[in-house]
């Protein structure tokens, strides 16, 4: 059938070009994870402390929605048009699609922790700072990780996005280029994009549920 | 099944739950006569809340039967038999999404009833259990423990059952609050005379509402079943005498009035006065706060019918 | 007007009467093109795009609604399925329709398929939550009062799992119109192509990419709003307090 005989072919052309596609796959994960630290540096303190604070509910949501309805090749082109193509101008735009993810539901994971136990930690006497990193952070571990993990999901499919826009070596400029590469090796750039999202996204999701473990006693 | 109010007949019915040893009800048989409160009363686990959802079928008999106006309720369509069988339970199982009146409504509309005659039965029922008309319009989020219990009543109430079953109905509610709502459940019997299966695990609340009290043990064995003044005057066995307490004597008394007892003469001015409907357990109370020795006992209208003496009290 | 559009290909140079000012250095809202072009280009993609978005996300709830009664009744399948749709969700778009071509082939059904496959993620667990989550004893009063699975289904169950939902829909809503926008690198259709028009020109032509990125954010916004619409009116009991 032609559809085996494409991943037949899409293996073979990993096997011949393995070196192109690993570097173009650093690349990627690198564009992906270097967007995804930013987003976190800024997401993950602003979402805890508002939730801690119990305030801008409002930002929060409006965040997550905003960055859903964001067409991320609009929003490449976007980051393109005014600040030109390159590795850092790219990420730029990858950072404002990662950031909503991470901190609405750092937002909501802070905000919902069981306020029986905050006011218990306040007052033993743990300062603000305390009862964010000790108390509210662990219990609302699973929740900031699955909002981590859906943001790096975005990041690296939108990274690969970024190459169609001009920005080479990501993979992208691999799948949108038929012509060059023929059906075999668009289909094989799509299997490695795959793999570094799902890879990553495992990851995180193996980080999660332990998390939960940790979480729920023992039964 | 639409009667007024219906006979309800356990015979022999047992339910052994599937893997477990031994029986949750054991060969329970007794009659309900029809427009009576029986209350099941037991230690936890001795079966009550088993014994009463065997009634309606949310649990299916092992073995036995029971009748409601002699007819088994196996031969019942399933749906009709819970329709015609007014269920109230401890977390009372409001329906969010439903205003008061669209909570009560849900049963009647079932049956095809038509939104005016809803309104106008929902009004009515409010009424009953004590509740302003202006409740309809609420949600159960804006209604406190006890009127949502009120809800919670007055939907069973609604397609006007010939038998009630309440699962520890008043269980979640404070003191204060649950004596109000034992009164008006007792005042509102008093109208409707419906047959009634009233679970609780206090013997108390059972001496109060019950017309006959059925004390399981367990493994859900019957211990007894009577008269409440028959329970707490001769308790069959060790077993009931304990779980009726050693206040029994007190509790006793706390179910006569002083209108029950044969009064005796010499109505002098000097002696405390007091109305026929004061409990036995009330009257030598205030006997011995007030050191007196006797009181008249007074009918309508203040009309002195007879004296009453602390040796009376506690023969 | 279905075809492969691969990058590198034809740039297309708009052709103008007069060209304006703005035009000519390329600003970012050109009025006159857009009013030249509302009638040929950004209104037919605009209904396209909602055509695509209302057939995914409609059948995109079919779907998980049916798989979430599945995997209530079914405990075991609950796990499985939602790793499933979970898995689905985490294939980056452009690779999910790469790897569907060689199944569906340049045709608007392989954006859709791939559109679908990603409202499952959010609709399956919002729906089995929403059911999930009604309480213990409202079921029990609904069977004791004498209320059919059927009744219980469609007069509890149902309407109290409204909120979550609905706001799954929002979330998948929004998200499949925007994901919506990369399909249009492989196959033309809806608001994906003024934007890859507009990339492919020289130097990236800035109305029409605001134009068309500007009509799908507003599509997602209003579609939003309109969700939450409809969620305030099925749900007045949630704002009761
Ligand atoms: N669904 C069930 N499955 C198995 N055992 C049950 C179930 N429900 C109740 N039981 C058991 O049956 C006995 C009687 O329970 P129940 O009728 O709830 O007692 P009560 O209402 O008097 O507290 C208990 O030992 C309880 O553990
Ligand atoms: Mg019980």
């Amino acid at each position: 059938m032609i559809v085996s005989s494409l991943v037949i072919d899409a293996f073979r052309f990993i096997g011949d070009n393995g070196s192109l596609l690993l570097s173009e796959t650093g690349q990627l994960a690198k564009l992906a994870f270097a967007s995804l630290a930013i987003s976190l540096a800024i997401a993950l303190p602003v979402g805890l402390w508002l939730g801690h604070k119990h305030r801008g509910l409002f930002l929060a949501l409006g965040a997550s929605t905003l960055g859903r309805a964001l067409p991320s090749i609009a929003l490449i082109g976007l980051g393109i048009a005014v600040l030109g193509v390159g590795f850092w101008n790219v990420s730029v735009a990858l950072v404002v699609l990662g950031v909503p993810p991470i901190l609405t539901n750092a937002y909501l994971a802070v905000d919902g922790v069981d306020r029986d136990a905050v006011e218990a930690a306040r007052g033993i006497g743990l300062t603000e700072t305390q009862i964010l990193t000790r108390v509210e952070l662990p219990l609302g571990l699973p929740l900031i990780l699955a909002g981590i993990r859906i943001s790096a999901v975005f990041v690296v499919a939108t990274a690969t996005i970024a190459a169609v826009a001009g920005l080479g070596g990501t993979l992208g400029d691999v799948i949108v280029n038929q012509a060059s590469y023929g059906e075999a090796g668009v289909f094989a750039a799509a299997l490695c994009v795959s793999a570094v999202a799902l890879g990553t996204a495992g990851l995180l999701g193996l980080m999660q549920a332990a998390a939960f473990r940790r979480m729920t006693p023992r039964t | 099944m639409r009667t007024e109010a219906a006979e309800l007949v356990f015979d022999e019915a047992t339910k052994v739950y599937p893997g477990r040893e031994g029986a949750a009800v054991h060969e329970l048989s007794l009659t309900v006569p029809a427009g009576e409160i029986c209350v099941l009363v037991g230690p936890s686990g001795g079966g009550k809340t088993t014994a009463l959802k065997l009634v309606n079928r949310l649990i299916p008999l092992t073995s036995g039967y029971i009748r409601i106006d002699g007819k088994a309720i196996g031969d019942y369509n399933i749906t009709e038999l819970r329709r015609s069988i007014g269920y109230v339970i401890q977390q009372v199982g409001l329906f969010p999404h439903y205003t008061v009146e669209g909570n009560i409504g849900v049963v009647p509309r079932l049956y095809g009833e038509s939104r005016s005659w809803i309104k106008a039965r929902s009004a009515e029922l409010l009424d009953l259990v004590g509740l302003d008309p202006s409740y309809a319009k609420r949600f159960p989020a804006q209604l406190s423990g006890g009127e949502r219990q009120r809800v919670g009543l007055a939907r069973a109430l609604a397609a006007n059952p010939p038998l009630m079953l309440m699962d520890e109905p008043f269980g979640a509610i404070d003191p204060i609050v649950r004596t109000r709502l034992q009164d008006e459940f007792l005042r509102l019997q008093g109208e409707l005379r419906k047959t009634v299966v009233f679970v609780t695990h206090d013997i108390d609340e059972a001496i109060k509402i019950g017309d006959r009290i059925a004390i399981l043990r367990e493994g859900g064995k019957l211990a007894q079943y009577d008269t409440p003044m028959q329970i707490l005057d001769h308790p069959v066995d060790e077993f009931v005498a304990d779980f009726v307490g050693r206040d029994r004597a007190l509790k006793a008394l706390a179910l006569q009035k002083l209108g029950d007892l044969k009064l005796g003469e010499g109505v002098r001015d000097g002696l405390p006065r007091l109305p026929a409907e004061t409990s036995l357990r009330d009257a030598l109370s205030f006997l011995l706060a007030e050191r007196q020795e006797a009181a008249v006992v007074t009918g309508e209208n203040g009309k002195p019918l007879g004296v009453v003496t602390r040796e009376d009290l506690l023969r | 007007m279905n075809g492969v559009r691969f990058a590198g290909g034809g740039v297309v140079i708009p052709h103008f009467h007069k060209p304006s000012a703005c035009l000519l250095h390329n600003g970012w809202f050109c009025a006159d093109w857009l009013r030249q072009h509302w009638g040929d280009t950004l209104q037919p993609d605009l209904i396209q795009h909602i055509k695509l978005t209302l057939l995914a996300v409609g059948i995109g709830f079919a779907i998980s609604f049916v798989l979430a009664l599945i995997g209530l009744r079914f405990r075991l399948l609950d796990l499985p399925l939602g790793a499933f749709s979970d898995f689905l969700y985490t294939i980056p778009s452009l690779a999910l329709f790469v790897l569907l071509i060689p199944l569906t082939g340049l045709t608007v059904t392989t954006i859709e398929v791939a559109l679908v496959s990603y409202t499952l993620f959010v609709l399956y667990r919002n729906i089995v939550a929403g059911l999930r989550a009604v309480p213990a004893d409202v079921l029990e009063a609904a069977r004791g009062m004498g209320l059919t699975r059927t009744e219980t289904f469609l007069r509890v169950e149902l309407p109290l799992s409204a909120p979550a939902i609905l706001a799954g829909l929002r979330v998948a809503t929004v998200s499949t119109i925007s994901i919506a926008t990369v399909g249009a690198l492989f196959i033309a259709y809806g608001l994906g192509q003024p934007i890859y028009d507009a990339l492919q020109q020289p130097d990236i032509f800035r109305t029409e990419l605001v134009a068309g990125g500007g009509l799908a954010i507003l599509l997602a916004l209003t579609a939003d709003a309109l969700l939450a619409l409809v969620q305030r009116a099925v749900t007045p009991w949630t704002r009761a307090r």
